[in-house]
């Protein structure tokens, strides 16, 4: 006799039941992540409350209470401050950022001219989108195209010569020196922050003690002394008319910087390697630079991609030291363009300020979650 | 390998020809075909960028003078921005031919940094700002003032000996640009700013409420601003200082921007001496120029009034009086000697 024979026993599965209110939907989002405990509760009813109290006023000041047009101050300014706005009306006065954007993003480049940093930076993302995504084809040749190649076209498109109109580096600025310093100091640092770290933890005294020295030194200044010596002081021992172009100045200064930077962060590392890695590729009959090309480094590498990407960002912010030499990136612009009497009223600066931050904040974040993305990407070995 | 980028590096980026800096600046520039001009990093009305990312103010339109009479064209002047720091040594290593920088004539910056100063294209003078709720009256109430002050500059210098000689207290402030300095005070984080006048003209622009500031009546300094070059060119000196002395005195004779054609053609005999359309005149050549080098600043740069209104005066957002810096003859300092 079968268990089915009895006519107490169900024939069929019962449909699930939907699982309980409290565990599913907006609810139990809330509950799960906002408001799971006391201690949790009271701190979300704090968030909202400072969001509440702060949130309102941003937005009245960046958006609603802000000037979009005009072409003087009279439109930022109130009334008894000499503009058209009413007596305490205070907003951002983005019509200062769009009379002056073409200067934020080009500097003092000749307008008639732009189409040279506009192809510039187009060759650039045409070739930097593909070096980011890993699987796509041809990296070897992508990488010659954008760190070799791209730099020595760039500056004679932009520096003109070769038949182009040549345009002094005096000239450049804006967000365009910033993304060039940065690029330049990043591409140069990293090479040379791996051969400076494979130095520092060489056997051979003299190269080690060259690295050591030059690592030690250069993070022992602060990157403003050097960029004020290149500025100041070099002039000076120079032979009489001698001019040392400050954007070279900057781009040698900013890259000796990051690449003392970018060794001590590769040797970190180096260091985490286990022994018996070297070990096992010196048994497999590997060269010193089979061993670290094949083996080491890209294990390495690939643990110290947070630190080195902190060194990117870092380098990037870095890059508005510049202003101190006379040359005017991104921050230097627009603080240069607030002492421009036709714009100038007590919000111009303030929102001066929030784009250029604005601008600094895209990028950084951008290279922040790739970096995310290259940990996820490669994170094979540790992966439980 | 390090080693021969860097080199090459170097040797490529070496501007121009090495030639002496120290003499013959006037050579040098007709050979570069471009006047180099140190200006500031921003000081509303001096040297500033507008829209067109231009530099603008009346030491720019001082260094297109020298420009246009040394070449005939203004646009060949080349600005290079300076801070208050680095002003000087970027003229001592021949980084610029000359400094229209607001920079203040003192006798330590003529003899001991190794500078010529003859004339002054803005007489200024030290003031205070305070903000209307100190009931202050004078600066001599001041004792224990906050003051906002500019790194680097006789302001800070002139400060320091006005408060010593009057046995007061004071805490500096000290900022290296002059934006900041003047939003610390705006914000409230001073109770005095002080800077040139002309400085005070321009900060009242920036403050949320100009009305509840005031200027005290104490001017506690001079401060003669002029273009200063590097000791051992006359010739050069001579230019640069007789560029301002033609707009002064195309100013007295009421040669302006629009009229210089017909004055030209038609005026009286120190005016076309100083234009240049006087019969076998010589007064260009032995400056090293074109006889035409007055005509050319006047027509392209136009005479020292029409410079001042251009940039400071009630026209622009400034809005200064000429007070010392009008002519002799209505009451002001500038006086140029005669071009005869």
């Amino acid at each position: 006799m079968a268990l089915t024979d009895f006519s107490y026993v169900r024939q069929e599965m019962a449909p699930p039941k939907p699982a309980p209110a409290s565990e599913v939907g907006v609810i139990h989002w809330l509950r799960a992540n906002l408001f799971a405990s006391v201690k949790d509760t009271i701190l979300t009813l704090a968030a909202i409350a400072l969001l509440a109290y702060t949130l309102p006023g941003i937005i009245q000041w960046l958006f609603i209470d802000a000037s979009w047009t005009g072409v003087d101050r009279k439109a930022c300014a109130t009334i008894s401050q000499g503009g058209i706005l009413p007596d305490g009306q205070s907003g951002a006065c983005w019509a200062f950022v769009s009379a002056k954007f073409e200067q934020f993003i080009f500097g003092r480049y000749p307008s008639d001219l732009y189409w040279r940093p506009l192809l510039v930076m187009a060759m650039f993302v045409v070739l930097l989108i593909p070096m980011l995504m890993p699987k796509a084809p041809y990296k070897g040749w992508n990488a010659l195209a954008l760190f070799i190649i791209l730099p020595f076209v760039s500056f004679f498109l932009l520096g003109g010569g070769l038949g182009l109109e040549p345009v002094e580096t005096q000239l450049w600025g804006g967000l365009m020196v910033t993304l060039i310093l940065s690029f330049f100091g990043i591409t140069v640092s990293l090479p040379f922050g791996i051969l400076l770290a494979l130095g520092r933890r060489s056997n051979m005294p003299v190269i080690k003690m060259l690295c050591v020295l030059f690592i030690e030194i250069i993070r022992g200044i602060p990157l403003i002394t050097v960029l004020f010596m290149a500025s100041v002081m070099l002039p000076l021992f120079l032979p009489d008319g001698w001019t040392f172009d400050k954007l070279l100045r900057a781009l040698i200064g900013v890259s000796l910087f990051s690449s003392a930077y970018m060794a001590e962060v590769i040797r970190g590392g180096l260091q985490a390697m286990p022994k018996g890695q070297f070990e096992g590729a010196d048994s497999l009959g590997l060269s010193y630079w089979q061993k670290m090309r094949l083996v080491i480094l890209p294990q390495a590498i690939k643990l110290v991609i947070p630190g080195i990407v902190n060194t990117f960002i870092g380098l990037f912010k870095d890059t508005s030291l510049v202003y101190i030499i006379g040359m005017f990136d991104l921050l230097g612009i627009v603080t240069l363009n607030q002492s421009d009497a036709n714009w100038s009223t007590p919000v111009t600066p303030i929102t001066g300020y929030v784009f250029a931050g604005f601008v600094f904040w895209i990028f950084c974040f951008a290279m922040s979650r790739y970096s995310l993305f290259m940990e996820r990407h490669l994170d094979t070995g540790h992966k439980r | 390998m390090k080693k021969t980028i860097l080199s090459a590096a170097i040797g490529a980026a070496v501007l121009g020809a090495a030639s002496a800096a120290s003499a013959a600046t006037l050579a040098d520039v007709k050979a570069k075909g471009v006047v180099t001009c140190g200006v500031s990093q921003g000081i509303p009305g001096f040297s500033n960028p507008n829209d067109k990312g231009d530099w603008s103010g009346i030491d720019v339109d001082y260094c297109r003078g020298i420009a246009a009479a040394v070449f005939g064209d203004p646009t060949k002047a080349k600005f290079v921005a300076l801070s208050s720091k680095d002003r000087f040594p970027a003229l001592q290593s021949g980084e610029v031919d000359v400094l229209t920088r607001n920079t203040t004539w003192t006798i330590s910056r003529d003899t001991s940094l190794g500078f010529n100063f003859r004339t002054v294209n803005y007489y200024d003078g030290q003031g205070f700002m305070v903000k209307k709720s100190l009931n202050v009256k004078s600066a001599l109430e001041l004792s224990g003032a906050a003051v906002c002050v500019q790194q680097g500059t006789t302001t800070e210098l002139n400060l320091a000996d006005y408060f010593k000689a009057n046995n007061l207290q004071y805490n500096p402030v000290v900022f290296e640009k002059e934006a900041d300095a003047t939003s610390a005070y705006d914000a409230g984080r001073c109770d005095v700013y002080t800077t040139d006048q002309s400085g005070l003209y321009a900060i009242r622009l920036k403050m949320k409420n100009p009305d509840e500031n005031m200027v005290l009546p104490e001017v506690i300094s001079k401060e003669p601003l002029g273009p200063a070059v590097r000791q051992g060119d006359d010739q050069w000196f001579d230019v640069v200082s007789w560029v301002h002395y033609a707009m002064v005195n195309a100013e007295e004779l009421g040669i302006t921007s629009k009229n210089v054609d017909e004055m030209k053609a038609s005026g009286g005999p120190d005016i076309k001496r100083m234009l240049g359309s006087e019969e076998g005149t010589k007064i260009g050549t032995d400056l090293g120029l074109t006889n035409d080098w007055a005509y050319n600043i006047i027509k392209n740069v136009g005479n020292y009034g029409e410079v001042f209104a251009r940039n400071l005066g009630p026209e622009t957002p400034i809005k200064i009086e000429r007070g010392l810096n009008a002519l002799w003859n209505k009451g002001g300092l500038q006086y140029a000697p005669p071009i005869r």
